[in-house]
């Protein structure tokens, strides 16, 4: 097993190095220009020298090699340093991936921004899965149902209806109408004392609940498609010819089962909490990693959508690593060596 | 009973005295809330040049004068407004006198003094600054301190109209020892300086997070007494439009949204709650159709809507190089349509390309506020533009058939269905094209959807300029400016348009000083544009704001920041 994994992350250093290289060329060969979104008052050749201050006028494998020095050997140097005090090398001169439009450390922003995405984005996964999985499993156990055709509608609707819908609605009802939540997310909010923790949830649970809303939507279907593969299994007519009461037919034997592919499928959407949730986190000034790569997109700011995107991309093999190490685990059929 | 009169009366009026006392004190309103659905991603104004960055900053570092709404020049940090008359620009025109206040502290509590205008202009202008408003900064030999509050401007060329350096929110003056190590390339790192510029300002800044919020405190060695009587500012960023709005004027969270672009009718219905008000305010930006003189048929090649001299008379436009088109497509359209269906409290119907400051609009091309429909096609019929058996007129082969293009946009995309709806009336046939705005202003020469290529035939956009001296912005439309392959497309004048009559006015405008002289010139450049048809006007377009009706204070203002007379704000 531990060979495998270590196999693995060999096999991911190439992959990684060809997807970051992939990133920065689509992204230098797409249109967009850094001093597009100026008013039109700034003359050409101010655009010209802004331009070349940002790096832009040296040759795009210069550019690419300067970047990979920063992101793996520079920043590196600098989380070792800040968190554990240990200098290597020149700690002065060393240059990190700064963005263009905010002229600061890509890096930090990122770390600025990673935990109201996780709090917001990883709480809505959470409480998903909570509500997914046992709608899933009572669905499918009570198939045709009332409460079946039920969630089924509303997984539909959940499925179907966009955030960006489904937001605005929450906001005009509860917030326009009902006055109960603040529209606006208050970044600068500590939680300092039972107030403002009580402000804190208050100003989650729209967010939170839209994005759940959808994740739920999701996951349920899965669920409730993976036990009803299950249930008419020869397993489960045994164990019930065994005489075992349903309870344990269906808790110890079915959901172990049924869970293998819903747990993959989690694993694999936990990177996808760190992107954010692009719509969501803009409908509601959320300042999440989903919305610092929407504003970093729109103003062409390369050097943001680059490192953030390849952190993506670092996270989505190693997720990928991980999901295949949880399925030899909840599988004993399946051995890696 | 006299006596408890007499006394009542020193008592109430005691307490009267204390009200005001205790009213003018500074920071007594608490929390201000501004909403910016774009959220500024630095503080630093000379490595933006993004209106939010510059709003922004405008609470904090401030310049030797700034605009009211009315355009109209206020000395902030000088004394008062240089001019010949005072002595304050020398004879010749090529140098200005600035005076700073005395007494003016930063917030660290250091002075205000000639070295720190000194310093902004060497850190503006340092090649490897990349700074963004470095045109403000043209034209100058050097900037002198002549004393500890007096700088002198010596420029290269004689200059009319001095007010760029220092005036406005574009330039305003940093702090010569905050930035002292940020100067050329290094400017880029100086992270710190640029999120925590030290101001003179009303605030300063407390907590910056870049492209989400801001917090500002008040500055208590700001200079006015009282002010700011906010305590603290809340500048959020981020979200939409139509969502910043509905904060101020349904819900109340926020007392202060910023550009406002929504559908006239949301917003209306918006203000029903009584919560807020919507103010404009109003520049120079007008929404334009672009006239191409030049013939963009693909079958050109090379010279593809390319100006290839003779005053447009080599490689013409099929069709709208005759004048007579020009002026029936103009006479043709409603503008008071477009103004209802997608501005609304933001769009005036304009017959001028130079509608502001008041002083400069021309009203000698009122013809076009009323659509005229008959006349159009009368002018059509004469020039022996005939319909065809489709409706289209035709001339000689050539049919009326334009290409239409424009930015992505629903307000856009709504004023090009309406013209083509109008055209029509007048046996015009119109294709609409619309382009995704960083495309289409991006400027990139590789690519042939740009507004400079212009290979369309009539193209919309808006433009305006930065300040309220209108010099540069006309010479836009001089032989020199047209946008051609040989400056790589880099020139302003996009319909190619081109009179030695009109590059003569402009440079006599460059060389003249008196005012009245000024306006004369520039309203006839305007009235050679608008009546040979160079550009067809369609709308003056505003900024929208909205505010809480618990503030007091803001005014729109196009010229200058809409948070300029922040300080003045307060709760009633």
């Amino acid at each position: 097993m531990i060979q495998y994994i270590i196999r693995r992350l060999l096999a991911a250093i190439p992959t990684l190095l060809v997807i970051s290289f992939v990133i920065f060329a689509l992204l230098d060969l797409a249109p967009g220009d850094p001093t597009g979104s100026l008013p039109m008052t700034v003359p050409p050749e101010v655009r010209e020298k802004i331009r070349l201050s940002l790096g832009l006028g040296e040759a795009m494998h210069i550019r690419y090699y300067k970047w990979v020095v920063q992101f793996f050997i520079n920043e590196p140097l600098n989380i070792l340093q800040h968190s554990f005090g240990i200098t290597i090398g020149d700690a002065e001169n060393r240059t990190r991936i700064l963005s263009w439009a905010t002229r600061s450390p890509v890096i930090d922003l990122i770390v600025e921004r990673t935990p109201q995405t996780l709090w917001v984005v990883g709480l809505s996964f959470l409480f998903g899965i909570l509500m997914a999985i046992p709608i899933g499993i009572v669905q499918a156990y009570r198939q045709y149902s009332l409460f079946d055709q039920i969630g089924t509608f509303v997984a539909m609707v959940g499925f179907s209806v966009p955030t960006f819908f489904t937001g605005v609605v929450a906001i005009i009802l509860f917030s326009v109408q009902l006055k109960w939540f603040p529209m606006i997310y208050d970044t600068t909010l500590e939680i300092t004392s039972w107030n403002n923790f009580v402000l804190q949830v208050k100003q989650m649970i729209m967010p939170v609940t839209v994005l759940a809303f959808y994740q739920a939507a999701q996951l349920s279907r899965f669920m409730r498609a993976s036990i009803l593969d299950n249930l008419n299994l020869d397993y489960v007519r045994t164990a019930r010819s065994k005489g075992r009461s349903e309870n344990a037919v269906l808790i110890i034997h079915v959901l172990r089962n049924s869970l293998i592919p819903v747990v993959t499928l989690i694993a694999l959407g936990i990177p996808t909490i760190f992107g954010g949730a692009i719509i969501t986190e803009q409908i509601f000034r959320v300042n999440g990693l989903g919305q610092l790569l929407i504003i970093a997109i729109e103003g062409a700011d390369i050097p943001t959508v680059q490192t953030l995107t390849f952190l993506f991309a670092i996270l989505i093999v190693l997720f990928n690593l991980i999901a295949d190490v949880l399925y030899g685990m909840l599988d004993p059929r399946i051995r890696y060596d | 009973m006299k006596k408890t009169l007499l006394l009542s009366i020193a008592l109430s009026s005691a307490v009267a005295l204390a009200g005001t006392a205790w009213a003018a004190e500074q920071g007594r309103d608490g929390e201000l809330r501004l909403l910016y659905w774009q959220a500024p991603s630095t503080m630093m104004p000379y490595l933006s040049g993004g209106t939010k960055e510059l709003e922004a900053s405008s609470i904090v570092i401030e310049p030797l004068a700034r605009y009211d709404p009315d355009g109209k020049m206020h000395p902030w940090l000088a004394e008062e407004i240089p001019t010949v008359a005072n002595g304050g620009i020398s004879e010749d025109l090529k140098s200005i006198t600035w005076k700073i206040r005395r007494g003016i502290k930063w917030s660290d509590g250091s002075e205000l003094t000639s070295a720190d205008a000194v310093f902004t202009y060497e850190y503006c202008s340092h090649p490897d600054t990349g700074c963004t408003s470095s045109n403000y900064y043209n034209d100058i030999v050097s900037v002198d301190a002549v004393d500890s509050h007096t700088i002198r401007i010596n420029f290269t060329v004689a200059k009319p109209f001095p007010y760029a350096p220092f005036v406005g929110y574009n330039a305003p003056i940093i702090q010569a020892a905050q930035f002292d190590g940020c100067i050329g390339a290094k400017a880029q790192e100086c992270t710190e300086q640029n999120f925590y510029p030290i101001g003179t300002g009303p605030f300063k800044v407390v907590d910056f997070k870049p492209n989400d919020v801001i917090v500002f405190e008040a500055n208590e060695l700001y200079r006015e007494e009282g002010q700011p009587a906010f305590q603290s500012v809340l500048f959020k960023g981020g979200g939409d439009a139509t969502s910043a709005a509905r904060a101020v004027l349904e819900t109340g969270e926020m007392h202060f949204a910023w550009n406002l672009q929504v559908e006239p009718e949301i917003l209306n219905k918006m203000t029903e709650a009584g919560k807020g008000t919507i103010i404009a305010g109003f520049g120079t930006a007008v929404e334009r159709l672009m006239v191409n003189f030049t013939n963009p048929n693909p079958a050109n090649e090379e010279h593809r809507s390319e100006y290839l001299g003779g005053n447009n008379n080599r490689n013409p436009h099929p069709f709208l190089s005759e004048y007579a088109v020009r002026r029936a497509l103009s006479l043709a359209i409603d503008r008071q349509i477009l103004v209802d269906a997608g501005y609304g409290f933001a769009g005036k119907i304009s017959c001028n390309v130079l509608p502001a400051p008041a002083i400069y609009a021309s009203d000698a091309n009122d013809e076009c506020k009323t659509q005229n429909v008959d006349e159009a096609n009368r002018i059509l019929d004469e020039a022996g533009w005939i319909p065809g058996s489709d409706g289209v007129r035709a001339k000689d082969g050539v049919r009326l058939s334009i290409l239409y293009q424009t930015s992505t946009n629903s307000v856009r995309q709504g004023t090009q269905a309406f013209i083509k709806e109008m055209w029509k009336a007048i046996g015009v046939e119109t294709e609409l094209r619309n382009l995704s705005a960083s495309v289409f202003f991006g400027g990139d020469p590789a690519s042939p959807d740009t507004y400079q290529k212009f290979y369309t035939d009539i193209e919309m956009y808006t433009n305006t300029f930065s300040g309220t001296d209108p010099e540069t912005y006309m010479a836009n439309w001089t032989c020199k400016q047209v946008s051609r392959k040989a400056n790589t497309w880099g020139g302003g004048n996009m319909p190619r348009w081109c009179d030695p009559n009109y590059d003569a006015l402009s440079a006599e405008m460059a060389t003249t000083a008196n005012l009245d002289d000024r306006i004369r010139l520039a309203k006839a450049m305007n009235d050679m544009l608008m009546q040979d048809y160079a550009m067809i006007p369609l709308i003056h377009r505003g900024g929208v704001s909205a505010f809480s009706n618990a503030v007091e204070g803001p005014r729109g203002n196009e010229w200058d920041s809409e948070l300029w007379n922040i300080a003045e704000w307060h709760l009633k």
